[in-house]
């Protein structure tokens, strides 16, 4: 038998191209950028002008804590963030499976929904001070106002793409009408609404420093600011840090929340 | 409750889909309707489930269902449509909610209807759980529930693979040997035709018209798998469809 003939294993083709979960590769990459500054900071090869250095942070971070200042900045934020996301997040969603229901809704609002979404809703502050005082109604308009766009994109979005089937299925059983949208459609969006639920409270972290910037004397948006202003690195970075906790932390209950209500997806 | 379809027409725009289809639909028998694609089966049958309206002609009502009847005419898909959400015994009462009835009685119709199609077992069962042939069992019992007056199955085993199909097959052979039902049962695949029509029909290609009815006396539960009588008939029924059937496929879709 010459060489050509004798067997040899057909190779191996069929890898990669799949996602798999390695989970602590995330906290290594975390714990690899700190070190970097830290010993970047402490050799002394990044200017402690650029880049606070992160055991100063932590400290930042201890003081705050200690001093009780931490929960004053923190409380009135997240009363902002809760009360401004619920009622964006809330009008939203009662305005998007409207527009995903009725064709009339959908012609006269999907437009206008459409002109409101490029408006960087920051330009706005000034106009909802005026609209609703200087106080927490500017404020939770702000949110709101972030986190309605978004919500309704995704979620008529998600109402176009139920099943037609199914909704055919309902309607040959004679089902009524609210039973089609309360058993079929709604639960049908529900994947698409929770993921665009995911984009509107990240974007309502970031305008919850822009709604700060007028009139807040407490609150983590303006703590940052205030250190920005003065140039102090360690709060900026102290404050920074913990708008990206919230973020996780949100993100992580939405995670919680999709696994519960989700649970019929494979 | 008979079904009459009278003088039944249809167009899409300027395309005729169908002409002239006149039918009776007898109370207690299964009537299937095959035909080469296109030649609008299922658009037959969403017109006598009231889906769809044609564009001339009117499907009949012969006389009332009967009392207990939650859905005169009732479905069953080729995709089963059940809701990935609810569980076998949810997508069963999904169609008893909207009745008034106690809670009892809506439990009680469905493990009858469970018992009746096997699927005891299933109850808390999701359906990405379930095979497709459990699946079509799962929509033949949420059909089975509302006691229809007459069921409208829309290739029902066609996306099930063959030896599911044989036994689906039996299972609604048992099914109507137990209690006899009304059936209007869409189908391109001959075999099945043969084995479950009392009546088959034969529809042409585009526009649909009505080519043959066949008449098949011999009782459903001694038709068996490889019958040569089915067989004759069967391909009685491939030499009646098959020209149409290749026109049909070299037909360019432009609906």
């Amino acid at each position: 038998m010459s060489e050509r003939d004798a067997p040899s294993t057909v190779p191996f083709r069929g890898g990669g191209f799949t996602t798999r979960p390695y989970r602590w590769v995330g906290f290594a990459v975390f714990a690899l950028l700190l070190v970097f500054a830290e010993v970047g900071t402490r050799i002394g090869f990044i200017s402690p002008l650029t880049l606070p250095r992160p055991s100063d942070v932590l400290g930042t971070f201890r003081d705050l804590y200690a001093s009780g200042m931490l929960w004053t900045h923190l409380a009135p934020s997240l009363t902002r963030l809760c009360v401004g996301a619920l009622l964006g997040a809330g009008a939203g969603i009662a305005t998007g499976v409207l527009i995903g229901l009725f064709s009339y809704v959908r012609a006269g609002l999907s437009p206008v929904v459409a002109a409101l979404f490029p408006i960087p809703k920051i330009a706005l502050l000034p106009l909802f001070v005026i609209w609703f005082g200087i106080d927490e109604g500017s404020k939770y308009a702000l949110i709101a106002f972030g986190t309605f766009t978004p919500t309704v994109v995704a979620t008529y979005g998600a109402v176009d793409n139920v099943d037609r089937t199914l909704i055919r299925m309902g309607q040959s059983f004679g089902l009524s009408w609210i039973s089609i949208v309360r058993k079929i459609v709604l639960p049908g969006a529900m994947p698409g609404i929770l993921s665009g639920l995911r984009i509107s409270l990240a974007i309502a972290i970031i305008l919850l420093v822009a709604a700060e910037m007028l009139g807040a004397e407490h609150g983590i948006g303006a703590y940052i600011l205030e250190a920005g202003a003065l140039f102090d690195l360690e709060r900026l970075f102290a404050g920074v840090v913990i708008l990206s906790l919230l973020g996780v932390l949100l993100s992580f209950s939405i995670g919680l929340l999709e696994r519960r209500v989700l649970r019929w997806r494979s | 409750m008979d079904i009459r379809l009278d003088a039944i027409g249809h167009s899409y725009g300027d395309v005729e889909v169908m002409r002239d289809i006149s039918l009776d639909i007898p109370s207690g028998k299964i009537v299937c309707l095959v035909g080469p694609s296109g030649c609008g089966k299922s658009t037959l049958l969403r017109f006598i489930g009231g889906l769809e309206k044609p564009t001339t002609g009117q499907v009949l009502q012969m006389g009332a269902p009967s009392e207990d009847c939650l859905n005169p005419l009732t479905y069953v898909f080729q995709d089963f449509a059940l809701l990935p959400w609810r569980t076998v015994r949810g997508n069963v009462s999904l169609v008893l909610e909207d009745h008034p009835m106690s809670s009892t009685r809506r439990e009680s119709i469905v493990d009858d209807v469970l018992s009746r199609t096997r699927l005891t077992d299933f109850g808390a069962a999701l359906p990405k759980q379930l095979s497709g042939g459990m699946k079509q069992r799962v929509a033949i019992a949420r059909a089975l529930a509302v006691r229809p007056a007459v069921m409208l199955m829309d290739e029902p085993l066609s996306a099930l693979d063959s030896q599911t199909r044989e036994l689906l097959m039996d299972d609604l052979i048992a099914l109507w040997t137990r209690t006899p039902f009304t059936a209007v049962y869409v189908t391109h695949n001959l075999a099945e035709a043969v084995r479950l029509g009392h009546v088959v029909v034969v529809l042409s290609r585009r526009p649909g018209q009505i080519r043959e009815i066949l008449h098949l006396d011999k009782p459903l539960e001694e038709r068996g798998f490889g019958d040569p009588d089915l067989d004759r008939q069967q391909r009685h029924l491939w030499t009646l469809m098959r020209d149409e059937a290749r026109a049909a496929d070299a037909e360019l879709l432009d609906v």
